[in-house]
């Protein structure tokens, strides 16, 4: 009983303070696999049934809708590539290094944190997909999170409401520099240290500024809806409502940033000659 | 020899299902239209589940199986590796210790030990929890002993049915 106790504290301690433990939880985060994709067949099958149940018309008019929507984004990429091009031709000319397109992979939640205080996921990409600690998430409407540990197939996501989490964000209209923080609520950030004569109203929209070197540039993180002066405080209280749908959004993309492809290109090289 | 263990040892099996079906029904998903709120309802059942085997079961289910399950729990909840460990070992302990007088009491009599043992497992995550400062001291956690108090004679009822049927010893 006692060594057990003492073997539990030090794996703790341990845990806490160091990474040592990570392949221990790896390796026995697979034994617990099947537990996390039984707890989600029920929330599935739902879904399947409503699918089911629903008519033939309004499949017909949901295809319809999402055809639209697939020509819509078509005619954007085209331009979107256009653009690409030029802007790296005017990052040549002013010599810059060219901007790649991101690579994203496509994974799909299969449990959610049951501790309400928590916002954690998992998501059925592991390292076997090449998944790292520190991977960007986002959804179709914007950034999610960031991974935080792996096994071989899931991986553990910390969202951006949680309230360990902070994000470096940028005002789009302004380039003014912020920190967006989670506060424990799914439908609010909050700005850290904004000045009482910053430029930021409502409606402002925030994106990823890419400092820290965790998040790509100029993803959507959310958009502000209260601006509060309060003579009494040092800074104005600021919130923001975030893009991605954290709490709905159930397929979601990893990003694989430029200098992380090169960077596995560089080792798989290395590799590869060694 | 290994006759002599066979008959003695029977439908483990049944424990370790009960124990799976515990850790889904731990971490299964409120569905969109809650308040994610209301998560704080969720009794503790791999806790239920271990204080009726360690009763029922004394000689078998004891402090290293409680161990062993509360590890695949911070695996599986991705908290600190060892803290569920031990709040179960200290949750079988007691259990261990109380067995006799356990299996004397009625089974609301039983719910009052389970809720101030549930609790202890509660006090004993948030303490560590907030000592590595993951989380901030929250009142609400604490429901979850009184929602395990509440539903523990009907687990208790399912698990002796199962044990019975199955003649798990």
């Amino acid at each position: 009983m006692v060594g057990f106790c003492v073997l539990s504290f030090v794996l703790i301690v341990v845990d806490h303070l160091s990474d040592y433990l990570d392949d221990i939880r790896a390796g026995l985060t697979i034994l617990v696999t099947p537990v996390l994709v039984a707890a989600d067949i029920p929330g599935r099958e739902a879904r399947e049934i409503s699918e089911m149940f629903s008519s033939r018309d309004e499949m017909r008019s949901h295809i319809k809708i999402l055809e639209q929507d697939l020509t819509l984004l078509k005619a954007k990429t085209a331009k979107m590539a256009a653009l690409t091009a030029e802007n790296n031709r005017l990052r040549d000319l002013l010599g810059s290094a060219a901007k790649l397109q991101d690579n994203v992979l496509v994974a799909e939640l299969i449990s959610v944190d049951p501790d309400p205080e928590k916002h954690e996921v998992v998501i059925d990409k592991g390292s076997a997909d090449g998944v790292f600690v520190g991977q960007p998430l986002l959804d179709a409407q914007g950034l999610m999170g960031q991974v935080i540990s792996l096994s071989f197939f899931t991986s553990r996501v910390l969202l951006i409401s949680d309230r360990s989490h902070s994000v470096p964000v940028q005002v789009s209209r302004t380039n003014l520099r912020l920190i967006a923080q989670g506060t424990g609520v799914t439908n609010r950030l909050e700005l850290m240290h904004v000045q009482d004569t910053a430029d930021i109203r409502p409606g402002d929209l925030l994106v990823s500024s890419g400092l820290g070197n965790r998040f790509p540039v100029g993803y959507p993180v959310g958009i502000v809806d209260r601006v509060e002066h309060d003579p009494g405080r040092p800074f104005a209280v600021v919130t923001a409502i975030p893009s991605a749908a954290l709490d709905r959004s159930r397929h979601v993309l990893l990003v694989f940033t430029e200098e992380k492809l090169a960077r596995a290109a560089e080792v798989r090289r290395n590799g590869s000659g060694g | 020899m290994e006759a002599v263990a066979d008959t003695r040892a029977n439908g483990l099996w049944v424990v370790a299902v009960t124990f799976v079906v515990a850790m889904v029904l731990a971490i299964i998903p409120l569905p969109d239209f809650v308040p994610a709120e209301l998560g704080y309802l969720r009794p503790e059942w791999i806790v239920l589940v271990l204080i009726y085997w360690v009763i029922a079961l004394p000689h078998r289910i004891g402090i290293v199986i409680a161990w062993s399950v509360g590890l695949l729990v911070d695996v599986l909840l991705g908290s600190l590796l060892g803290q569920h460990a031990i709040a179960f070992i200290v949750v079988a302990y007691i259990a261990a210790s109380l067995y006799q007088r356990l299996r004397m009491f009625s089974v609301w009599q039983q719910s009052m030990i389970v809720f101030a043992t549930v609790g202890l497992n509660q006090l004993i995550n948030i303490w560590i929890e907030s000592i590595a400062g993951l989380s901030e001291w929250n009142i609400w956690r604490l429901l979850a002993s009184v929602m395990s108090a509440f539903l523990w004679p009907w687990v208790f009822l399912l698990l002796r049915y199962l044990r019975r049927r199955f003649d798990v010893s």
